[in-house]
């Protein structure tokens, strides 16, 4: 009997805690966390009864000013842009249409800077596999092993297109893409450009490099120099075929548009960023009967440089290319670990799937950096 | 020595800004602002580098009677004429040399320099960005011209989604049952943008992320240094 008692009451405090839990009003303001200190989160569960709320946050006189206020029952909020290392307090006032009834919720955090970002550990793991990949093959390749690389018929026919230029007495119209120096892109156009100004000089044939920044205007000059030091012409240069013509986007196309339909290029070499200019280059190039190979790492400019060029470079076939023309080993074991990169994406992703359709959702959470 | 102190850079400031983007702790989170200042304030001297090459080069055409010469004389008037107008009475609310140019602005409805940039420059820059269309209607003219398997794929392709973002296939397919919506166009046309389009795409991207982890190395490492001018 005594036991029966004593089962019935342990039921009767599980109910009740049940029955007060379910009701039970929450809000929490924390620290973000793996950032750096300034911002916090806000998470809030709220009654049914509320139709509106105010998260308030006290100023530095304690007076609280509202800095959020789209109601939902549960839901939550990071506010971004605060200081680190500091304390902050929090009010959060849940209150009904009529206003006659309400409650406050209180809440303080202090906002920390951390050392490691940890949500940011999966793309540390892949880069360390993907960079040692990397740096295994150009080990190899300095030891003499011999790296397979596939043909890129884009690269191969720059050949081709310098030779018909020579042929035609016309020059060559090289432009690197429209974006500054910051971009790896306009880097990648750059390292393609001494090979392309070493084949030339080789040749004999001009080359034009009409260049939207100042930057890539200079760093372009000493490029193509180099790429007539090494073919062993460096008298054969020219500075004044290097340059700058406006830094407006539209502007820089009719520049550049009228020199292909003035000088008319036998080949023209459209490489590095492009946006919505692209197919206007494109199309201007095409009319003029020239000779075109086109690069670029943007998804959405490939298909107009597709359909008007002979040749495309397709997103990290541009980052290759100077590697692939200079037949450096060293370059081509990068490559090569790029190549071992890919494999590895595509068995993440087969991988990924394969968890998805078993209901592993963690492996999912762990590459979006949510653990 | 010209070559090993811009590789050493290169080296560290790779270094730097790769470790700093795991690292939000001060001062590692504020590097890349900082590198991207210290880009800005680089750049805006070299912006004197790019006009005197604008010079030089329309000079020498000038000079040279090179064809359609005018051209390049229209092009420095403009450079001029633009140079002294924001000089005298500056732009918006900048004052110039000769002040804010009230009188002026009174009479032209705006400064001079102002007045240019919004009625010769933007319409100008507009009529080039303008030409795209025409464009696109001659590149999508070749492309979708019954030749191969692959263009026969892409005029199907390109028929549906140019259809289907209009109101005219919702009229055109409503006849088709319920259990058959699928095939209606707009349906069809979300279809191949979400899935076969999206996935293309971010195998681009995939593989163009990967080309920029080997060729970042490539520069952080010296291997690659022809954007340097070679190893002079």
């Amino acid at each position: 009997m005594k036991n029966l008692h004593l089962i019935l009451l342990f039921l009767l405090i599980g109910i009740f805690a049940f029955a007060t839990s379910e009701g039970t009003e929450t809000y929490t303001a924390e620290d973000a966390p793996w950032d750096d200190g300034t911002a916090v989160l806000h998470r809030w569960n709220l009654s049914a009864k509320w139709e509106f709320l105010s998260l308030q946050k006290a100023d530095s006189l304690g007076v609280y000013q509202e800095i959020f206020n789209e109601f939902s029952p549960s839901g939550q909020f990071k506010e971004t842009g605060l200081n680190p290392d500091t304390k902050y307090q929090y009010r959060l006032v849940a209150y009904n249409k009529e206003r006659s009834d309400s409650t406050s919720l209180f809440s303080e955090t202090t906002t920390q800077q951390q050392w490691f970002a940890m949500n940011k550990l999966p793309l540390l793991i892949l880069l360390v596999i993907v960079c040692s990949s990397v740096l295994y093959y150009i080990l190899s390749a300095r030891k003499g092993k011999e790296l397979f690389i596939r043909r890129i018929s884009g690269l191969d026919s720059i050949d081709e297109a310098i030779g018909r230029a020579t042929e035609k007495g016309k020059p060559i119209l090289f432009v690197p893409g429209i974006s500054d120096l910051g971009d790896i892109q306009t880097i990648a156009a750059l390292n393609i450009l001494n090979q392309v100004a070493m084949k030339s000089a080789e040749y004999g044939t001009e080359i034009l490099v009409p260049c939207r920044f100042s930057m890539v205007m200079s760093a372009a000059r000493e490029t193509v120099k180099d790429g007539y030091l090494k073919a062993g012409k460096p008298d054969a240069y020219k500075e004044d075929n290097i340059f700058y013509v406006t830094d407006d986007q539209f502007g820089f196309v009719a520049g550049v548009d009228g020199i292909m339909l003035r000088e008319l290029p036998a080949a023209n070499f459209f490489l590095g960023a492009f946006w919505a200019e692209s197919l206007i280059l494109a199309e201007t190039g095409f009319t003029t009967g020239a000779i075109q190979t086109a690069g670029t790492g943007q998804p959405h400019q490939l298909p107009f440089f597709v359909v008007s060029c002979d040749y495309t470079l397709i997103g990290e076939e541009l980052y290759a290319a100077s590697a692939y023309l200079s037949r450096d080993p060293q370059q081509l074991g990068s490559l090569k670990g790029q190549d071992f990169g890919k494999l590895l994406t595509i068995i993440l992703i087969l991988a990924g799937i394969i968890a998805e359709i078993a209901g592993l959702g963690w492996f999912k959470n762990f590459f979006e950096g949510v653990f | 020595m010209k070559s090993k102190i811009p590789q050493f850079l290169a080296f560290i400031s790779g270094v730097v800004i790769l470790v700093a983007a795991f690292i939000p702790h001060t001062p590692f989170g504020m590097f890349e602002e900082t590198l991207t200042n210290w880009f800005m304030i680089i750049s805006s001297f070299a912006i004197l580098l790019g006009q005197s090459s604008l010079i030089q080069s329309n000079l020498a055409k000038i000079s040279q009677k090179a064809p359609d010469w005018k051209y390049h004389i229209a092009t420095l008037v403009s450079f001029g004429a633009m140079l002294i107008f924001g000089l005298l009475w500056g732009m918006e609310n900048t004052p110039g040399i000769l002040g804010q140019g009230e009188k002026i602005a009174e009479n032209l409805g705006a400064k001079p320099f102002d007045y240019l940039f919004e009625y010769a420059f933007m319409p100008l820059s507009s009529t080039m960005f303008s030409l795209l269309a025409f464009y696109i209607a001659s590149a999508a003219y070749r492309a979708f011209i019954f030749k191969t398997f692959e263009s026969n794929l892409l005029l199907i392709t390109a028929v549906i989604v140019m259809l289907g973002r209009t109101s005219f296939a919702t009229v055109l397919t409503s006849w088709i049952p319920d259990s058959l919506h699928f095939l209606r166009l707009p349906e069809l046309t979300d279809f191949i943008m979400q899935y076969p389009n999206t996935a293309a795409q971010r195998a681009i991207l995939i593989s163009a992320a990967l080309g920029v982890v080997g060729a970042s190395l490539r520069i952080i490492l010296g291997i690659e240094r022809s954007y340097l001018g070679g190893d002079k």
